[in-house]
């Protein structure tokens, strides 16, 4: 027997985990229908998952097919556990993990882009400021009177994360992102 | 299965629902009325041809159903109103999706123009089944009834089996629609794997031809998979020669009598099927899940073995024990090919294995089922070895509740057929097997159908007794009787200082006035040696029977895998002394169950 293995003393078993979490993308395709984005969301809290950022919206109309991009974090046991899960609700036609995807068509990463709205209100040498660091991340500026500025941003979570820390200063009101949307590099389809 | 007449004419959602379920095969549906399913209602009395059997607990038509579905294969159908109505069915729901039975069960609900308002006996359904079922639907429009009843019966029998829920708004139920009869063609996203992939089972052929310390553990995938399952599982063993051994929910598809039989494995399992396990170079899973009560501690789970592993869901794969070969499809698919890749191929070196088989006497020999007799008390091992001499050679139902007798009965009653066993496994549904004795007698009206029950167990859907009386469904309740909840009170001893915390029932019912008192038979049995006579008493009897058998109080279940512990540390009955027992677990333990 295995002398250094110590017992938990239950038929539950916690075992030390020795893998490291992985932060992973997933594409989800399914069927629109009424409740779906429910079983999936409650796979996640039921079984304990991640969710870091979810994004979903009807991508075939003709179809009823909706794309559910999810990022997830979890060790690589967890994460393909996730991905069998996904793919027993029955109206998911397909998951497909974006990040081993890329690594197997020997790219780094996804693709991946957020879309921000990012409110900033102010005066005088701020509201200057504001608006030359946003033209400098080619934020385009979608409203404005002469006390506030809605800045449009999009690019990588990174970029977004960076862009917003520089506002706060500047008169931040008010922030909303629409999470990740994901797809692989490259000519083939998902 | 569907009447051509039938086919695509105008009719009421309610209507549609019995037309649905004879096409779809149905007898027999348990269930109970209420506001939201009254139309249904009205439409099963205006006919004969599906028979409606009144429960009185919802929870009792569900684990009806599942004894239904289980002894018979085929889906077991509840019909339940809106709000308590469901809510009730929920455990029985979660019970069939943990050990994969097929069932349909039909809600009603209140008029979609009132969902969301609060609504007398309204609930989320959909919202609170969503995660209990393998997938549920609400009907808002009644010319999608039909196919989405079509559909249910569908997802519920096929892949891997599980519950269903169809919910239907009462505005439904009264709206006239087109009926539409089963199709063929299922839905795109809904395409289970049955064929598994033939150079995994080449791979799996290779590995077992090699193989020296080999050993089979099957589970209740193979019964779910069909009869002929069964049947290539004991033809797969025969030509290999290889031990085998089964968790609880696959007793039968190997009988208990045939010589490579090894008894079943897990936490109280034989000591010969768990050391065999640890010590295997080759462990063949079919249908099974590595369940915790069968792993034992995972990092010390079979360490120096190859590990096959044949299961219908993906997600079953990699989830709590890495394989070394994963084969995806239907049990029953899988072994056809295994089997002649087997004879085409590999020829059984039955020499080989002979040391194996030598070792497995060596550890057979330890005799782990072994209890003390006593000639004064009857000792519940003892009465359920009687029970089994007395009905084996009769057509025999075993069900169970859930707890020491559960694990006694599994030990000592011994299976020859698949389907002949009906017990809550992964759920663990205390009271489940009365209603599911209900559900196997329905289906099978002649045969001896006897709930193995806990006096604990018992109380929990004993009124479905009047629903035996009812219906003439002589099922017979044999409860091991010690005034405790055993289980209870042995992991008490176990983990917490012998403290019986609330597991001694300070008041039981007078079992034999209660059987009386619904207008069954009851009987009484304190000595072993009265035992024999009042099992023939009660197998006699042709209504439905309580059987109080007074067992000794504090007997403990054994041999048992401590908790924590590994397949080769099992604690055995000659060795459990009282300061064993309390030494079985160290503090750690004690957080968990």
């Amino acid at each position: 027997m295995n002398a250094q293995l110590q017992p938990t003393g239950s038929a539950y078993f916690i075992a030390k985990e020795t893998e490291k979490p992985e932060n992973h993308t997933l594409s989800v395709l399914v069927d629109n229908e009424p409740g779906v984005l429910a079983r999936v969301i409650g796979l996640f809290s039921g079984r304990g998952y991640n969710i870091e950022s979810l994004t979903v919206s009807e991508t075939e109309h003709e179809k009823h097919l909706s794309r559910i991009t999810i990022v997830t974090r979890g060790t690589p046991h967890v994460l393909e556990q996730i991905k069998h899960q996904l793919e027993r609700i029955v109206p998911v036609h397909r998951v497909v993990d974006l990040t081993v995807r890329s690594q197997e068509l020997g790219q780094e990463r996804p693709m991946e882009r957020e879309l921000a709205l990012v409110k900033v209100a102010g005066t005088g040498e701020a509201r200057v400021e504001a608006l030359r660091l946003a033209d400098a991340f080619r934020a385009s500026v979608i409203d404005a009177n002469t006390e506030h500025f809605i800045f449009e941003i999009t690019g990588k979570g990174s970029k977004l994360d960076q862009f917003i820390a520089i506002m706060k200063p500047l008169g931040l009101v008010e922030i909303c992102r629409t999470g990740v949307a994901a797809m692989n590099r490259g000519p083939q389809g998902m | 299965m569907s009447s051509g007449q039938n086919e695509r004419r105008e009719m009421t959602g309610a209507e549609m629902v019995v037309q649905a379920l004879k096409d779809n095969g149905v007898k027999h549906v348990f269930g109970y009325p209420g506001g939201a399913v009254l139309p249904i209602y009205d439409e099963i009395f205006q006919q004969d041809e599906v028979e409606h059997i009144l429960v009185r607990h919802e929870q009792g038509a569900g684990h009806a159903a599942e004894g239904y579905a289980r002894s018979t294969g085929k889906a077991g159908v509840l019909l339940v109103t809106s709000g308590p109505g469901a809510t009730n069915a929920v455990t029985p729901l979660q019970d069939a999706l943990m050990d994969s039975i097929p069932l349909v069960c039909l809600t009603g609900q209140v008029p979609t123009s009132l969902i969301g308002s609060d609504a007398f006996q309204e609930c989320d359904t959909i919202g609170i089944t969503r995660p209990c079922t393998k997938h549920n639907w609400l009907v808002k429009d009644v010319n999608d009834l039909a196919a989405i009843i079509h559909e249910a019966f569908h997802v519920a029998t096929t892949g891997r089996p599980g519950p269903v829920v169809v919910d239907i708004p009462k505005d439904v139920q009264f709206a006239k629609g087109i009926y539409v009869p089963p199709q063929t063609a299922p839905r795109t996203s809904y395409q289970p794997k049955v064929q598994g992939d033939l150079d995994k089972i080449k791979a799996a052929v290779e590995l077992m031809a090699g193989a020296r310390k080999p050993i089979i553990y099957s589970g209740g995938g193979v019964i779910n998979s069909g009869p002929e399952a069964s049947h290539l599982l004991r033809e797969l063993v025969d030509l290999t020669g290889f031990p085998i051994t089964s968790t609880l929910m696959g007793l039968g598809a190997y009988p208990a009598s045939g010589k490579n039989w090894m008894g079943m494995l897990g936490m109280h399992g034989t000591y010969e099927a768990n050391m065999a396990m640890h010590d295997c170079d080759v462990m063949i899973c079919i249908g099974a899940r590595f369940d915790d009560r069968i792993t034992g501690r995972l990092t010390a789970f079979s360490p120096n073995s190859k590990k096959i592993h044949i299961d219908i869901d993906p997600s079953s794969i990699n989830k709590n024990v890495r394989t070394d070969v994963p084969i995806i499809g239907d049990v029953g698919r899988v072994l056809e090919d295994l089997v002649r890749l087997w004879r085409a191929s590999a020829k059984a070196d039955k020499k080989a294995l002979h040391p194996w088989w030598e070792q497995i006497a060596k550890w057979r020999a330890r005799d782990s089922l072994a209890y003390k007799m006593n000639h004064d008390v009857i000792m519940p091992q003892y009465a359920i070895q009687r029970l089994y001499a007395l009905t084996k050679d009769m057509d025999t139902y075993i069900t169970t509740e859930v707890g020491q007798h559960q694990m006694w009965a599994a030990q000592h009653y011994h299976f020859e057929k698949p389907n002949r066993w009906m017990t809550s496994g992964g759920l663990g549904t205390m009271g489940y097997g009365l209603p599911a004795a209900l559900g196997v007698q329905i289906a099978h009206r002649d045969a001896l159908v006897i709930d193995i029950a806990g006096d604990a167990s018992v109380q929990m859907t004993m009124q479905e007794m009047s629903a035996a009386v009812q219906h003439e469904a002589p099922i017979k309740i044999f409860i091991l009787n010690n005034q405790y909840m055993g289980m209870v009170r042995q992991w008490q001893q176990l983990l917490h200082g012998n403290r019986l915390s609330h597991s001694y029932t300070e008041a039981m019912p007078d079992f034999v006035k209660l059987a009386e008192a619904y207008g069954g038979h009851g009987i009484r049995c304190e000595k072993p040696d009265e035992l024999d006579d009042a099992i023939k008493e009660m197998i006699a009897v042709k209504k439905p029977v309580i059987f109080d058998c007074r067992v000794a109080t504090l007997a403990n279940c054994f041999p048992m895998i401590p908790s924590g512990k590994a397949h080769n540390e099992m604690l055995l009955p000659d060795e459990a002394t009282d300061e064993a027992v309390a030494n079985a677990i160290d503090a750690k333990g004690r957080e968990l169950v």
